[in-house]
C-alpha cells in the first residue's frame, strides 16, 4: 500500500510538472485561479467494469430513520397495534432500549400513498420523494450487523465495526481519484436545524482509517471557515497570502536543488492546491448565483447550513467534478415523540431530494450520479414507551433505504420483510452488498479492490463475500 | 530533476514487482524460504491452504512441509513432478492456481522462484520472528549496527555515503532525542568542540535532557491508543492523563522495558506494587468504551476483549490477531483458542462495561498525601468531637421527647401566628409526622426527620461544632476532589466468564469456556495446574522465550532514527509483514536489547553513535535508483516531523513553548464549532489561556472523535485503535494549518518580535539572525533575493493600511510589544511566518 502510494505521489507529481507547475505556475499564484478539469489518478487504472456512476451523493439519515411509518407499510402490524409482539419473533434477538422489557406491536402512525406510474407504496409524508416515485428503487430488505448509533454509523460507512478502517468515499477517491483540481475528492455536509438533542457523528465516519490522509473526507461547515483554517489570518490580504505563498514555494525549490528530496515538490504543489482552495471553496458554497427558481425548488434559504442547502451545494460539489459526497442529517433517532418529531424530519429531507434528483436530470447528471439515502438501522415494530410519548426502538433485522441515478432502476421496489416488518425475509440486503453494488456501478470489482493492511487484502466489503445487487441495475 | 525522477520510477516498478532491485542477485543463487518463498505462498495460496482449518479446501496445507509433500504438491528436488508447479503454471481457468476469483495472480518471477525452491530441495524455514533472534558476532570494538550494515551493503555492493555536516548532525539529534531545534548558540558550541568526543557528550546530554522521555513517549502513547475520552458515542472524558507521565518519567529514569511492559499489563499484581506501577496498569483500561442508552452489555464486554486482545498482540508481539475474533488466523498459526485465552488473562479487570468511567485512582505527590492526611485528620478529629456533641443532643432529645403529649401533639411553628421560617415549619411538619408514629414504629428516615427538627430547632446547642464538622468534609473531599486521579486495574475475584465466541458472534454462549493460556505455538514455560495472571502473560512476554517483544520495539525504535522500520511493516511481524532485509541487524539489535537487561538508552546510544546513524540523507542518483526507499542504509533519510513536533518546533523558535513537563492535558485553540457534531452531553471547546495555550503537543487533549485539527492535518492518529505506524502525508490541510491557525499565526507575531528586539538593526543581519533561529544556519543569496522584496512589499502594504497590520498583531492570546512599530512588526511576521513554513523547517533531515 505504502508503495502504491508513493509512486501515486511521484507520478502525480511528474503530472503537474508537465502542466507547467515550475513555470507559469507560481507566478499565476496571485491571479484568480479557474477549477481546472485535471483529473487526479486514482491506483486502479482501467477499470474492469462499465463506468455507470461518476460520482456518488450519499444522503445519511442519522439516528435510524422508521422504515415502518416511511416506506414499508405492513397492515398485519396496524391489525395488532397495541398487542404482545409474538415471542416467537423476538426470541433470543439483539434489542437496544428494549431489552427486557414487555414488546408491544405499534402499527405505522401515518398513512401511506401508492406514488408515479410504478405505484410505489410511501408515507403520506413524503410527497415531493412520491413525485420521482418512477426514478427510485426502494429497497425494502436491508440489514446491518450494529445496533448502537456508533458501531452502525461504522459499518455502513467502513463495513467494519472496529475503528481504524477507511470510510467509503475514502476508498472510492483512493481507487478513481477525483476530477476536482481545487476541490476534494471526498467532502461531507451535516445539516444544521433546530433539531431536538441529535446523536453525536464521529469525524472517524468520513476518516481515511488506514489509507493515505489524502482520501480523508473533508466536512465543509457552513458557518465558520467552510474548510477548516480556509480563511487567512486577520490583516492578511489574499494579494499578501499568495506573496507568502510564492515565497514558500521559491525557497522550498531552492532547498529542492541542494537536496533532491522528491517530497519537495509534493509540498510545492499542496500549498499551490491550498491556495487554490481558499479562492474555490468559499465560491462553491457561495448560493448567490444561483436562481431564485433552483433555490426555491430545493426549498432552501441560501446559508442556512440545512439540508435543502446541502443538496443544493451537492449539486454543485458534483458539477465541480467532486467524487464523493456524503450529506448527514440527524435526528431521526426515535425513541419517544415518533408521532411529532418524524414529520418535522420528513419535511426536510423530502423537498430537497425530489428537487436533486429533478435537478440533476435537467442538467444530465442523473445518469452518471448514485444517489444513496439510508440510516444506519431500521426502527423496532414494538413501540417504546419508556421515554416519553411513544417511539420506537433501534433495529438492525430489517431497514428501508433507497438509490437513484447512474443506471439503478427507478420505479422499482427490491426485497421486503415478513409480515410484521421485523426481519428482511425477500432478497435479504447486507451492508457489504450495499458497498459492492456501488462500487460496481462506480467501475470497480469489490472483491479485486483491496489494499494490504495488517497482512490482510482488506476490502470495503470484507471477508465473507457480498453480492451485487444486479436485480434493481438496468 | 526529470531523469532522476524517471529512473526513479522505473525502480519503483521493480518494487512493485514485489522483487526488491537489492535483492535479484541473492535470489538467483539460494532460495530462502523466509526471504523468497514464504511471501509468496503466504499471500496467494495460505488463505485457502494455510492454518486455518476451517476454510482449507482440497485438505492441503502448504504451511507445513510434510503435509504438503503427503499431498504430494511437489517432490523436492524434482519440478517436473507435484501438483503444485503443474497448477500454477496452468493457462486452464478451470486448473490454474490462484484461482480466477481470488484475483490473485503470480508474476513470471515468482513462478520461476517457486521452482528453484522445489529444485533446490523445497526446503522450509520456521518463520523468522518465532525462531528465537540470533545474536551475530561483532568484533571487539566495533559498533553492532556499522558492523551489520556494511556487511550487508558489501554483499549488496553498496557503498556507504559520507558523514553528515555537524549542524545537520546536531539538529537530527535534537529532533530524534528530544524533538526540540537547538537554538544557533548550542549549534555552533558543537560546531566549533574540536574535543574528539564532542559527540558522545551531547548525545549524553541529550539522553539526560528531560525532554528526551517526552519524544521517547510520544509514539508509545500511539501504540497503546492512550486518549482523553472513551471513544465511542458520547465521547466522554475519563481521567487518564497520569498514565502519560508515567510514560514519560519511565523512559526519563531509563526503567528497563522489561519492567514497563510488567509494569502497564499487570502492575497493580505485583508483590510490591505501588502508585507508579499501578497508574502503568493503567494500560489495561485504554480502550474504547461507551454510555450510549441501548447498549448491551454482553455486546460491550466482548468489544472490550477483543479490543485488549488486539492491544497486546500489536504492542508487545507486534502480531495481527483481530482477524482470530472470528475464525483461525489465515497465515500465522494464531487460533481463535489462542484469541480468546489471550483475552482471559483480562477477565479479573473491574470496571464497569458500559457507562461512566470511574475518577480512579488518586495520584499524588508526598506532599499532596501529607496534606491528604492532615486534613483527613481534621476531619476525623471534627467528627469525634460532632459524636460527642450529638450524644449529648440525644440524651437531651430523648428527654424533650418524653415530655412531649402523648395526644394532640403540636408544634410551635406550626401554629398559625407563628413567625418561625418556611424551612422551621418544614422541619417541624415532618417531625411532627414522625412523631405521630409511635416509636417502635418509626423507620431511619422517620427517626432523622426528628433529629433534624430537634438540633435544628427546639435545641440549638453545639451548632458550631457540626457545622465545622462539614467544613472538615468540604476541605477533605474538595481537596480530595481536585487531586489527579487515573483510571487503573483493579483485579477481582469475581472474573467474567470468557467465552469462544462462534463467528464473534456475541449472543452465541455455546462456546467453550477459557481460562488464560499464551499462544501455543510460541515456546512458554511449563505452569502445571495453576490457573494463570496478568502477571504470568506479562513475565513471559519479556522472557527469552518470547521471541517477539525485543523484536518489536527494536524495530519500531529503529523507525524514530531512521524514518522506517528496519521490517517496514511495525504492526505486522507475522507471515504477511516483511521480512527484515537485513535480518539479522534486527535480531542482533533484539538480543543486545535483552542482553544489556532491556536498556533503552543503551540501545539509544548504540543507534545515535552509530556511523551508520550519522551519514548524510542527501542521496546520490545512483543511490537513489539502486535503493529509493532506503531500506539499506547506505545514507541516513530526511522525512516530516510528526504532528506534535511540527507544532514544538514553531512554539520554540517563536518563544512561546512553556516547557514544562506533563499535568492534565491542555486544549490550543482550535476552530469554533469543530465539536458541534458531539453530543451527551453539547460540549463547548474552551481553550486554555497563559501557560496552558502553549505546551508541546503531545500534551493537547486527545478528543478521539474529533483529535484536534491540526494535529490530525498532521497524521496523529485518533488513539481509536493502537497504531504502530503513523501515515506521513503531504496534503494541503497542513499549508492552510501551518498558514492559518493562528497557533502559527501568533508564533510567527512573536518571532518576529524576537527578530526586532533580540536580533541586530540592519535589515540584511536581521535576515541572518531570523534564517539562525529557524533553520540554525545563514540564509544564501538565492534566498535573501527572495525574501528582502517580500519584506519591502509587505511594509509596503501595512504602511498604506496599518489597520490591517494592528489586525494582524492581535492573533493569539500572546500580548504584543506595543513599543515596536506595528507595522514593522506585521511585515516581519510575514518573514517569520514563511520561515516557519518552509519544508526544511518541517523536515528532519
Amino acid at each position: 500500500m505504502q508503495l502504491l502510494s508513493t509512486s501515486l505521489n511521484r507520478r502525480q507529481v511528474l503530472a503537474r510538472t508537465k502542466q507547467g507547475l515550475y513555470g507559469v505556475a507560481l507566478a499565476s499564484l496571485l491571479q484568480q485561479s479557474q477549477p481546472q478539469a485535471a483529473p487526479t489518478a486514482g491506483v486502479i487504472g482501467n477499470l474492469p467494469l462499465p463506468v455507470r456512476a461518476k460520482r456518488v451523493i450519499w444522503m445519511t439519515m442519522a439516528g435510524g430513520p422508521s422504515h415502518l411509518e416511511l416506506f414499508d407499510r405492513k397492515q398485519k402490524l396496524a391489525d395488532m397495534s397495541g398487542q404482545p409482539m409474538p415471542a416467537s419473533v423476538t426470541q433470543g434477538q439483539q434489542l437496544a432500549q428494549l431489552q427486557g422489557q414487555k414488546l408491544f406491536c405499534l402499527g405505522p402512525q401515518f398513512g401511506f400513498k401508492k406514488y408515479g406510474e410504478s405505484g410505489m407504496e410511501m408515507s403520506d409524508l413524503l410527497p415531493h420523494l412520491g413525485s420521482v416515485a418512477d426514478d427510485i428503487c426502494l429497497v425494502r430488505s436491508m440489514t446491518t450487523e450494529a445496533i448502537n448509533h456508533d458501531p452502525a454509523h461504522m459499518f455502513m460507512n467502513t463495513g467494519s465495526q472496529i475503528a481504524g478502517r477507511p470510510s467509503m468515499g475514502s476508498w472510492v477517491t483512493y481507487g478513481l481519484g477525483s476530477e476536482a483540481e481545487d476541490l476534494p475528492g471526498f467532502v461531507v455536509l451535516v445539516s444544521t436545524g433546530k433539531g431536538r438533542s441529535p446523536q453525536p457523528i464521529a469525524a472517524r465516519q468520513w476518516s481515511s482509517g488506514f489509507l493515505p490522509s489524502r482520501y480523508q473526507g473533508v466536512q465543509l461547515r457552513s458557518s465558520g471557515d467552510p474548510v477548516l483554517y480556509l480563511s487567512n489570518p486577520p490583516g492578511v490580504s489574499h494579494a499578501q497570502q499568495g506573496m507568502d505563498v510564492t515565497a514558500i514555494s521559491q525557497l522550498n525549490r531552492q532547498q529542492e536543488r541542494s537536496t533532491q528530496d522528491p517530497e519537495i515538490a509534493t509540498r510545492i504543489a499542496q500549498y499551490e492546491m491550498a491556495f487554490q482552495m481558499q479562492t474555490s471553496v468559499p465560491n462553491l458554497m457561495d448560493l448567490s448565483g444561483e436562481d431564485a427558481l433552483t433555490i426555491s425548488r430545493y426549498g432552501c434559504e441560501p446559508g442556512d447550513g440545512s439540508f435543502a442547502s446541502n443538496c443544493l451545494l451537492a449539486r454543485r460539489l458534483a458539477q465541480q467534478g467532486v467524487r464523493f459526497i456524503q450529506l448527514y442529517h440527524r435526528d431521526w433517532d426515535h425513541h419517544s415523540l415518533l408521532r411529532e418529531e418524524l414529520p418535522l424530519r420528513a419535511r426536510e429531507v423530502d423537498q430537497a431530494c425530489a428537487a436533486l434528483i429533478n435537478d440533476l436530470k435537467h442538467l444530465g447528471m442523473f445518469e452518471d450520479t448514485l444517489l444513496v439515502w439510508s440510516g444506519e438501522f431500521g426502527r423496532t415494530p414494538m413501540s417504546q414507551g419508556n421515554k416519553g410519548p411513544i417511539g420506537r426502538d433501534h433495529h438492525n433485522k430489517s431497514m428501508s433505504m433507497w438509490l437513484a441515478g447512474a443506471g439503478v432502476k427507478g420505479g422499482t421496489v427490491y426485497g421486503g420483510t415478513d409480515e410484521l416488518g421485523y426481519s428482511a425475509v425477500e432478497n435479504v440486503c447486507t451492508v457489504h452488498d450495499l458497498h459492492a453494488t456501488m462500487l460496481h456501478q462506480l467501475g470497480i470489482q469489490h472483491d479485486a479492490f483491496s489494499v494490504k493492511f495488517q497482512g490482510l487484502d482488506a476490502k470495503l466489503t470484507g471477508v465473507e463475500g457480498a453480492r451485487v445487487l444486479h436485480e434493481i441495475l438496468s | 530533476m526529470i531523469s532522476s525522477a524517471a529512473s526513479f520510477r522505473i525502480s519503483l516498478l521493480c518494487v512493485v514487482a514485489a522483487l526488491p532491485v537489492v535483492n535479484q542477485t541473492a535470489a538467483e543463487e539460494q532460495v530462502q524460504f523466509n526471504r523468497d518463498i514464504r511471501p509468496i505462498l503466504s499471500d496467494n495460496c495460505f488463505f485457502c491452504h494455510g492454518p486455518d482449518a476451517n476454510h482449507r479446501q482440497a485438505d492441503l496445507r502448504l504451511d507445513l512441509r510434510e503435509e504438503a509433500i503427503a499431498a504430494n504438491a511437489f517432490v523436492p528436488g524434482k519440478p517436473g513432478e507435484g501438483t503444485l508447479l503443474e497448477r500454477i503454471m496452468s493457462d486452464d481457468p478451470e486448473q490454474i492456481m490462484p484461482p480466477p476469483d481470488s484475483h490473485k495472480k503470480l508474476t513470471p518471477a515468482q513462478k520461476k522462484t517457486l521452482q528453484q525452491w522445489i529444485a533446490q530441495g523445497a526446503e522450509y524455514q520456521q518463520h523468522w520472528s518465532f525462531e528465537p533472534p540470533v545474536k551475530a558476532e561483532i568484533p571487539a570494538g566495533e559498533n553492532g549496527i556499522d558492523f551489520l550494515v556494511q556487511q550487508r551493503l558489501q554483499e549488496l555492493g553498496l557503498k556507504p555515503s559520507p558523514e553528515a555536516d555537524r549542524r545537520t548532525l546536531v539538529r537530527r539529534l535534537y529532533n530524534d532525542l528530544i524533538g526540540l531545534p537547538p537554538t544557533p548558540e548550542q549549534v555552533n558550541a558543537f560546531i566549533n568542540d574540536g574535543s574528539e568526543d564532542a559527540y558522545e557528550k551531547l548525545v549524553d546530554s541529550l539522553l539526560a535532557n528531560p525532554h528526551y522521555g517526552e519524544r521517547m513517549g510520544q509514539w508509545w502513547l500511539d501504540l497503546v491508543r492512550f486518549a482523553d475520552t472513551i471513544g465511542y458515542h458520547s465521547d466522554n472524558p475519563r481521567n487518564v492523563w497520569p498514565y502519560r507521565d508515567y510514560v514519560i518519567e519511565s523512559f526519563n529514569e531509563n526503567k528497563p522495558f522489561d519492567q514497563f511492559t510488567i509494569e502497564q499489563i499487570a502492575g497493580d499484581l505485583l508483590p510490591e506494587a505501588n502508585q507508579e506501577t499501578r497508574v502503568g496498569s493503567g494500560f489495561n483500561r485504554l480502550l474504547l468504551s461507551t454510555e450510549e442508552g441501548g447498549a448491551q452489555p454482553k455486546d460491550y464486554e466482548a468489544r472490550m476483549l477483543t479490543d485488549r486482545v488486539r492491544a497486546v498482540g500489536t504492542v508487545w508481539l507486534g502480531m495481527t490477531t483481530g482477524c482470530c475474533q472470528c475464525h483461525d488466523h489465515k497465515f500465522d498459526p494464531f487460533t481463535m483458542r489462542d484469541f480468546y485465552s489471550l483475552g482471559a488473562f483480562f477477565a479479573d479487570i473491574q470496571e464497569p462495561i458500559l457507562g461512566k468511567r470511574e475518577a480512579g485512582m488518586l495520584v499524588i505527590t508526598a506532599e499532596q498525601e501529607a496534606e491528604l492526611a492532615r486534613r483527613d485528620a481534621e476531619l476525623k478529629a471534627a467528627q469525634k468531637l460532632a459524636n460527642e456533641a450529638g450524644a449529648v443532643l440525644d440524651k437531651a432529645q430523648a428527654e424533650w421527647e418524653a415530655s412531649l403529649p402523648s395526644e394532640g401533639l403540636s408544634l410551635p411553628e406550626l401554629a398559625e401566628d407563628s413567625k418561625a421560617s418556611k424551612n422551621e415549619k418544614d422541619l417541624a411538619k415532618a417531625a411532627l409526622d414522625a412523631l405521630s408514629k409511635p416509636a417502635d414504629q418509626r423507620d431511619q428516615k422517620l427517626k432523622s426527620a426528628i433529629q433534624e427538627y430537634y438540633r435544628a430547632v427546639v435545641n440549638r446547642e453545639h451548632q458550631e461544632t457540626f457545622a465545622a464538622l462539614k467544613k472538615a468534609e468540604q476541605e477533605k473531599t474538595g481537596y480530595e476532589n481536585s487531586l489527579p486521579h487515573c483510571i487503573v486495574s483493579i483485579s477481582t475475584n469475581n472474573k467474567r466468564t470468557v467465552r469462544i465466541l462462534p463467528r464473534g458472534n456475541w449472543m452465541d454462549e455455546s462456546g467453550e469456556v477459557m481460562q488464560p493460556a499464551l499462544p501455543h505455538f510460541l515456546p512458554q514455560p511449563e505452569f502445571g495446574e495453576r490457573e494463570l495472571t496478568r502477571l504470568d502473560l506479562a513475565n513471559w512476554l519479556v522472557s527469552r522465550d518470547n521471541p517477539l517483544t525485543a523484536r518489536a520495539y527494536m524495530n519500531r525504535l529503529w523507525k524514530q532514527f531512521f524514518g522506517t522500520g528496519l521490517s517496514k511493516v511495525l504492526d505486522d511481524l507475522g507471515a504477511q509483514g516483511e521480512t527484515p532485509p537485513n535480518a539479522p541487524l534486527l535480531d542482533w539489535l533484539a538480543c543486545e536489547l535483552m542482553d544489556s537487561g532491556w536498556d533503552v538508552k543503551h540501545m539509544v546510544r548504540l543507534i545515535v553513535t552509530s556511523k551508520t546513524y550519522q551519514q548524510t540523507s542527501v542521496a546520490t542518483p545512483a543511490l537513489l535508483a539502486a535503493d529509493p526507499y532506503n531500506r539499506e542504509h547506505a545514507r541516513q533519510s530526511a522525512f516530516r516531523m510528526d504532528a506534535e513536533l511540527v507544532r514544538d518546533y514553531a512554539l520554540s523558535v517563536s518563544g512561546l513553548l512553556v516547557l514544562n513537563i506533563g499535568g492534565p492535558s491542555v486544549k490550543p485553540y482550535q476552530p469554533g464549532g469543530y465539536w458541534e457534531n458531539l453530543n451527551f452531553p453539547r460540549r463547548e471547546y474552551d481553550a486554555d489561556k497563559g501557560e496552558s495555550q502553549y505546551r508541546r503537543g503531545l500534551y493537547t487533549w486527545w478528543q478521539r472523535t474529533f483529535l484536534h485539527p491540526s494535529l490530525m492535518a498532521f497524521d496523529a492518529p485518533s488513539r481509536e485503535e493502537c497504531c504502530a505506524e503513523r501515515n506521513r502525508s503531504n496534503i494541503p490541510q497542513q499549508a492552510l494549518v501551518l498558514l492559518n491557525d493562528p497557533t502559527y499565526v501568533e508564533a510567527a507575531r512573536k518571532f518576529a518580535e524576537r527578530i526586532l528586539t533580540e536580533g541586530p538593526k540592519s535589515t540584511e543581519e536581521r535576515l541572518r539572525w531570523a534564517w539562525q533561529q529557524a533553520l540554525q544556519r545563514d540564509p544564501d543569496a538565492e534566498e535573501l533575493k527572495v525574501i528582502e522584496p517580500l519584506l519591502a512589499q509587505h511594509l509596503q502594504v501595512y504602511r498604506e493600511d496599518p489597520q490591517a497590520a494592528e489586525s494582524l498583531l492581535k492573533t493569539g492570546l500572546a500580548p504584543r510589544n506595543t513599543e515596536l512599530d506595528p507595522v514593522e512588526l506585521a511585515a516581519w511576521s510575514h518573514v517569520a511566518r514563511v520561515l516557519l513554513n518552509l519544508h526544511e523547517t518541517i523536515t528532519r533531515s
